[in-house]
């Protein structure tokens, strides 16, 4: 007798894409507004930016369901930092936060295929990529989602800024301005839009430098 | 006879009351209260069989689940004292950090395949992995190195992964397998060194390192934890090497190297090894063997870093990108030209 499979799975994929770019005193986090199931679209105005604390914002692509309560978590998580440390959490601190809350869902995971964008202690951009049970890097730019492979080679085409673990050390922050870097940004999500079906109908930027948060969106391909 | 008890269990989503099973068990050895067992992981054959016969709503389902096993109601045991926090140790107060800061256990999904369920979460997610790490002891202490390529499937997700993670100043770990679980469990594992550095006033040794990260995996063995690690230090003893893995498996040794890449690098390894070679000999035997293992892998690239661990610590020695080191090693020629063809001027 064979055995019957599950035909139901707790997981959905929600498509869309994020990307997140740093420079030497800003970060630009993007991701595109349409929210899908299999080949229809739910809604083409869902966010997938969260703003986790003052100086880090999170973009999320894969299963809204799971990001909405990684969102959750983490907010919550952050609230009870703020109580016992009297100061909102920096970046670098709210990255490995968001490592371990994917890890200890290791064995069912969040299908949330993350990137924080945010400025460190110092004031520079920082970005951190990450994979959907928490592994981590500070890079100097990321994409995720489903048009991820038609945006990094791009990304590394005009940012490729040299690696972290060459020795003697170079810095891995792109050497672009804030409004180079915006318009670079608009570019790669109309690219995407082209050839990726899940991502389109709207882009929401969002800009964080020393004078605080800027919102900015677009219009893309509806179709 | 036996005592007949009907349980009737609902799977967490609404949608999925077709699948809702009404269990009628029948055992000879029974306890007053009838209480079923449900084992997801193996069916024990120490129970006498118990005959499960399952209504739900469509006849197909009866068929489906005619097997025999236990069910327990109990939770699977786990070692989660790698996940104990530092709050629960000092009683740390209050409501709002129960199910917060005290993460005692691993969520285990609902199924009752639960291998099933695992490969297929990790056939969809694709973490990241594939590697080329190596280590190995000489006279002058241990060299450790790797390369820096993380792929998801056939897709290169970076090339400036860290890989050689520096759990105190005296003790490398590598990584090869998953990143996030070797990720994860040697940031474990630093936490617990350090907390061993406290409570009894000394460094902790390589093997008592390598012995807490061992113990750990193994008993996470079977869940689909995929780490390769070795584990390279300086203790009162001398250098030290040990290979640990999430079969549970640990070796002490004095030349490993770990990954899809490996066989390439003990190619070189083994043929340029001797146990009297200089720091600088030693590190460039390292480096050469990570260079031919990227350049034959494809799931290993990026940048070769080299790391010595000596009597006082370790220090990173080199960082190259592998595409540099090969026209280092391999320069490109002017090869003489024989015959020059020259352009036909006119018609």
């Amino acid at each position: 007798m064979t055995k019957q499979q599950a035909n139901w799975s707790p997981y959905d994929n929600n498509g869309g894409s994020c990307v997140a770019i740093a420079g030497a005193d800003y970060c630009v986090i993007a991701a595109d507004t349409r929210m899908s199931t299999g080949y229809s679209i739910l809604t083409r105005e869902y966010s997938k930016i969260c703003k986790l604390a003052d100086k880090s914002v999170m973009a999320s692509s894969g299963f809204q369901a799971d990001v909405k309560a990684l969102q959750k978590h983490l907010a919550a998580r952050h609230l009870i930092y703020q109580h016992q440390h009297n100061k909102q959490m920096s970046c670098p601190a709210m990255a490995q936060l968001l490592s371990n809350t994917l890890y200890y869902k290791r064995f069912f995971p969040y299908y949330a295929f993350n990137v924080l964008g945010g400025l460190d202690s110092e004031g520079k951009g920082c970005v951190y990529t990450y994979d959907a049970v928490g592994s981590y890097e500070r890079v100097g730019y990321s994409a995720q989602g489903s048009g991820s492979t038609l945006i990094m080679p791009f990304l590394d085409n005009q940012l490729k800024s040299p690696s972290p673990l060459l020795l003697p050390a170079q810095d891995a922050v792109t050497p672009l301005s804030e409004l180079e870097a915006v318009d670079l940004v608009k570019t790669v999500f109309a690219s995407a839009t082209e050839r990726d079906i899940y991502t389109g109908d709207k882009l929401e930027i969002v800009i964080l430098n020393a004078d605080g948060i800027r919102h900015e969106y677009m219009e893309l391909r509806k179709d | 006879m036996g005592i007949r008890a009907i349980l009737s269990s609902h799977l967490p989503n609404g949608q999925f009351g077709r699948h809702s099973l009404c269990l009628a068990a029948v055992g000879r050895e029974h306890k007053k209260l009838p209480t079923l067992y449900f084992d997801i992981y193996r069916f024990s054959k120490q129970f006498p069989p118990l005959l499960l016969s399952i209504f739900g709503l469509s006849a197909s389902d009866l068929c489906s689940f005619s097997f025999l096993f236990n069910l327990s109601l109990k939770i699977m045991k786990l070692d989660t004292s790698g996940l104990e926090s530092a709050a629960s140790l000092f009683g740390a107060s209050s409501e709002l950090f129960d199910g917060f800061a005290t993460a005692p256990s691993f969520e285990l999904p609902v199924t009752n395949d639960f291998d099933g369920f695992q490969k297929e979460a990790i056939q969809m997610v694709k973490p990241a992995k594939g590697t080329t790490t190596l280590a190995f002891i000489f006279k002058e202490g241990v060299m450790v190195a790797a390369d820096s390529r993380a792929s998801m499937g056939g897709y290169i997700s970076s090339q400036s992964v860290k890989k050689i993670i520096e759990i105190n100043p005296y003790m490398l770990g590598t990584m090869a397998g998953g990143a996030a679980d070797c990720q994860f469990w040697h940031r474990n594992l630093g936490i617990k060194c350090r907390l061993h550095e406290l409570a009894n006033k000394r460094r902790i040794s390589v093997t008592g390192a390598s012995k807490l990260l061992a113990n750990i995996l193994y008993s996470y063995r079977g869940m689909g934890l995929s780490v390769g690690t070795m584990i390279a230090g300086w203790d009162e003893t001398g250098p030290g090497l040990y290979y640990v893995d999430s079969e549970g498996g640990r070796l002490k040794g004095t030349r490993f190297s770990v990954g899809s890449g490996s066989p390439y690098a003990y190619g070189v390894l083994d043929s340029g090894y001797r146990y009297d070679l200089s720091i600088e000999e030693a590190a460039e035997l390292a480096r050469r063997a990570i260079y031919h293992a990227t350049f034959r892998d494809g799931a290993s690239g990026g940048v070769a870093s080299v790391y010595y661990v000596g009597p006082n610590g370790w220090k990173k020695l080199s960082g190259d990108d592998v595409g540099e080191l090969h026209y280092k090693y391999y320069p490109v020629m002017p090869s003489t030209v024989e015959q020059e063809m020259v352009e036909v001027s006119g018609a």
